[in-house]
């Protein structure tokens, strides 16, 4: 971690990192949604609705994953003061608060044909509904604190403290048993049958690389904007 | 109840939303990287 410390190294190894994520990305979830959409039997009991799922859990995952990649970086930079851990967390933000709105909104959409409703105060929507305004939260604070020229430590403690939600939102199916399904895919084994399976791997790793994409460009257009400041603030001190 | 508009509603979301952020985060990097150039270049 330390070794990508230096802004030039991690600019060396992220510059041909977002080419290819952004290629690797685009073929898969391309692929997967298509065969998705068009491949896949129906469901003997969603019927074509079941379509929805090779993208709302890639999104759910990813919603999910942003706050992970906030917290990491807020301990990053709480404990080892790791020089682009706040920018590292800052750029997550965007991309996380998308996928969980996304998340959001297809979950939605599949819940009116297949529930009657779109929307329920059911814990698992309920806590993913908080992470989408927990990112907002985020985003609003550490824009904040950078326009101050605050060291980013205060966003970072909230970022820890957001990260609370993330086990309320993997066990609120099992704590709260109400609309939302069960688990039903976990590390050990899946209830989804192969032949409905197999183009979610490709839009869970097409859309994780499209995210690793977006928080490099972010992480790249950051790290630009701090070299202009810092040149504007040098000339105009001499 | 025709279960195709909520199929292709919720991958048009997806597609529109991540296709968005695609372009917000490839045109702010590219604008910081050239506005950071240009700067050099001076």
């Amino acid at each position: 971690m330390h070794f990508l410390a230096n802004p030039a190294r991690f600019l060396r190894i992220a510059r041909p990192a977002t080419a290819w994520l952004l290629t690797i990305g685009l073929i898969l979830a391309i692929a997967g949604m298509a065969a998705g959409l068009a491949l896949t039997p129906p469901d003997y009991l969603q019927g074509e609705t079941v379509r929805i799922l090779y993208i709302h859990v890639p999104s759910a995952w990813l919603g999910m994953a942003g706050w992970g990649g906030i917290a990491a970086a807020s301990i990053s930079q709480l404990v080892w003061r790791h020089p682009l851990a706040a920018i590292a967390g800052r750029a997550c933000a965007p991309a996380g608060a998308t996928f969980a709105g996304i998340c959001l909104i297809t979950g939605s959409i599949w819940g009116r044909p297949t529930w009657g409703t779109w929307w329920e105060w059911d814990g698992r929507l309920t806590s993913m509904l908080i992470l989408f305004f927990l990112y907002l939260g985020f985003i609003a604070l550490a824009g904040a604190e950078r326009e101050r020229g605050g060291d980013g430590r205060i966003s970072a403690i909230y970022g820890l403290v957001g990260a609370i939600n993330l086990p309320i939102i993997h066990y609120s199916v099992l704590w709260w048993r109400t609309l939302h399904q069960g688990e039903s895919i976990g590390l050990t084994g899946t209830t989804i049958d192969s032949s409905l399976l197999w183009p979610l791997p490709l839009t869970m790793v097409g859309f994780t690389c499209l995210f690793a994409a977006v928080v490099l460009m972010r992480m790249r257009a950051e790290l630009a904007r701090t070299k202009v400041e810092a040149r504007l603030r040098r000339t105009a001190a001499a | 109840m025709n279960p195709w508009p909520f199929v292709l509603g919720a991958y048009a979301t997806a597609v529109l939303g991540t296709g968005g952020l695609l372009l917000w985060a490839f045109a702010s990097m590219r604008g910081a990287e050239a506005a950071a150039d240009s700067l050099k270049r001076r």
